[in-house]
């Protein structure tokens, strides 16, 4: 009995602990709930394309490391998906973007009270690769790539060239919510006719790459950083545009000779957001930051210093006129 | 002896046929057993060697970045505790009160069973589902943020929820009643019956079934992708309404990233940190069990 007694009480006292504990717990929770209703601060959310998001994310770090009170948050919804469920809804204050906003979006900002803001932030030359076992082919010009991708085009290898061998194409690119569908269609495809639907299509460049390297008549195309990760288990075919092959690369991208498949890549500040100083902060830094090695590193080319000043001024004439 | 010989002509009567089966029955079941505690032991051993050289202070304390060698998992690591900790609030009161209210108050009637058998049935709704009430209900109606600190907990919560409220009934339901007749003859009322016999007696088991289903919590990934939690966070989170995201989101991210070096390195760094924190939480729910029951 009296062992009963001397063990229930640690326990009593262990429970009012415990009660005593929670609502301190509860009642701190409740503060924070009050403080935090009021004032969403400090926050920076991105949505948007794929492509993007390896630039966005090294200055996103290189940022978060210098201002480590600053919470970005960075989703990969696809430039498409980015616009219309996030960006012009409100939702984020910068869009990633592998093409240049469309109409309709504008519109829709627009009906929101959302004013896009386009700034280049890099190029990317889109890269068509094929097995390194395919010997016959390490060139192909607009004309054929066209006839490969486009609905209702060629079936066999040798559709193409006479000397290739008679086997059927396995296809993979990019979904089309994806801005590099987007791109590749407008480049390549062109208006009057539509891009393939019989092809394995995907958000997802290790899907492309895993399925180019498991076969011997595959092709497929993504973001030239993706190749240049994986440079020798896929091989990357030089475009001819008009008379030359030219091989992807940073240094063909930057001169302009690599084409039709070069092409920029953009971020699109909301200018309401930029009377936020998290938001101009960041956009500052991401400006300053888009000429350095930082996006070469991750694969794409940086913009130049002429192209940084355009942006920067461009920038501070819109905080100028938010802020006022 | 003469027991032993007598016990072997009873075996040998019973037939030579079922003592065959009997060790093949045993074998096959180590079988089993086998197949299951090896293939973990291999993903372990695997994942722990590919691990190493990644796992170490700046992948800890580092924001993520494409970079594999100065990628780091700070972000996701807060933010699931602070997923973790609001999970803790809600669903603990809510759990134990719906479980005294249907073990101690509710009469046996044809909504108290509709009411148990929906619990029971809502344990087992796949966690996409719960992701979708979540964005309808929390992101949506309530408009608490798209992927918030807020709206992951809650979403979460609800579906750990029915797995809290049956482990608590089930530690009420095991108190031996001879202790609440006890209790009434002493005078006492039902709430301090309550108070002062039931939940002190069912308390570890109540608190083993809450940090259990907490433990199942904090791998969740479905539910977080459909109430939009962003794919990467950079810097802790700050508020209630801050984006959030979580260890398994940011692993599932990283397995997509081009370099080898994501796909085996930096993927299994964070897979051994979240196994990590997944055992601390589950040996944290064993050491309360024992100490508690050492008491009683």
């Amino acid at each position: 009995m009296s062992r009963d007694t001397t063990a229930s009480l640690p326990t009593g006292l262990g429970r009012r602990d415990f009660l005593a504990a929670a609502s301190v717990a509860l009642s701190g929770g409740m503060a924070g709930c009050a403080g935090v209703f009021a004032e969403e601060g400090n926050q920076v959310n991105i949505a948007g394309s794929s492509t993007v998001f390896p630039v966005t994310e090294a200055i996103a770090s290189a940022f978060s490391e210098e201002n480590p009170t600053v919470n970005l948050s960075l989703s990969k919804t696809g430039t498409g998906g980015g616009f219309g469920n996030f960006f012009c809804a409100g939702r984020t204050d910068i869009n990633n973007a592998s093409r240049a906003i469309a109409d309709a979006e504008i519109e829709q900002c627009g009906e929101n009270d959302i004013t896009p803001i386009e700034f280049q932030v890099a190029t990317d030359a889109l890269t068509v690769v094929v097995n390194p076992e395919a010997d016959w082919v390490d060139c192909l010009t607009v004309d054929e790539l066209h006839d490969i991708w486009r609905a209702g085009g060629a079936e066999r290898w040798s559709d193409i060239n006479e000397d290739w061998p008679d086997e059927e194409f396995e296809l993979y690119g990019a979904a089309t919510t994806s801005g590099t569908f987007d791109y590749f269609n407008e480049a390549i495809i062109g208006e009057e006719e539509n891009h393939r639907s019989d092809y394995h299509a995907t958000e997802r460049d290790r899907t492309i790459v895993q399925g180019v390297q498991g076969s011997e008549y595959a092709m497929g195309y993504f973001g030239f950083s993706y190749y240049s990760e994986n440079p020798n288990s896929i091989k990357a075919l030089s475009i001819d545009d008009d008379g030359a092959c030219v091989e992807p690369s940073i240094e063909t991208a930057m001169s302009g000779e690599y084409t039709p498949l070069s092409r920029p890549l953009f971020i699109y500040v909301a200018k309401e957001s930029l009377a936020d100083p998290a938001v101009r902060d960041f956009a500052r830094f991401y400006m300053e930051r888009a000429a350095t090695d930082l996006v070469s590193e991750v694969g794409y080319v940086p913009i130049t210093e002429d192209q940084r000043d355009e942006n920067v001024s461009k920038l501070d004439e819109a905080i100028a006129e938010v802020t006022e | 002896m003469a027991a032993d010989t007598q016990e072997a002509s009873v075996d040998s009567g019973f037939g030579q046929i079922s003592r065959t089966k009997d060790v093949a029955f045993r074998l096959l079941a180590l079988a089993a057993t086998l197949i299951g505690i090896v293939s973990l032991a291999a993903l372990l051993l695997n994942v722990a060697v590919d691990a190493v050289g990644w796992l170490d202070w700046g992948f800890l304390t580092n924001p993520p970045h494409p970079n594999p060698n100065n990628a780091g998992f700070l972000p996701a690591l807060v933010g699931s505790i602070a997923i973790m900790i609001m999970i803790a609030l809600v669903t603990f009161p809510l759990g134990v009160g719906a479980a005294i209210y249907l073990e101690e108050y509710a009469s046996d009637g044809y909504l108290t069973r509709f009411i148990q058998l929906n619990i029971a049935n809502l344990a087992g709704v796949p966690s996409v589902v719960y992701g979708l009430l979540g964005l309808g209900l929390f992101v949506g109606l309530f408009n608490i943020g798209y992927g918030s600190v807020l709206a992951a907990a809650f979403t979460v919560a609800l579906l750990i929820l029915p797995i809290v409220i049956i482990s608590a009934q089930e530690a009420i339901r095991s108190v031996p009643d001879s202790q609440r007749q006890a209790s009434y003859g002493m005078g006492a009322t039902k709430w301090q019956t309550i108070r002062n016999v039931v939940l002190p007696r069912a308390m570890p088991g109540i608190m083993t079934g809450t940090i259990l289903a907490l433990g199942r919590a904090i791998g969740e990934t479905a539910p977080l992708i459909m109430i939009a939690a962003p794919t990467t966070v950079f810097g802790v989170p700050n508020s209630l309404l801050s984006k959030v995201s979580a260890m398994p989101l940011q692993i599932y991210n990283w397995a997509s990233y081009p370099q080898t070096e994501f796909q085996y390195g930096v993927v299994a760094a964070g897979v051994v940190t979240l196994l990590v924190i997944l055992l601390t939480i589950n040996s944290v729910a064993i050491i309360i069990r024992n100490r508690y029951q050492q008491r009683t």
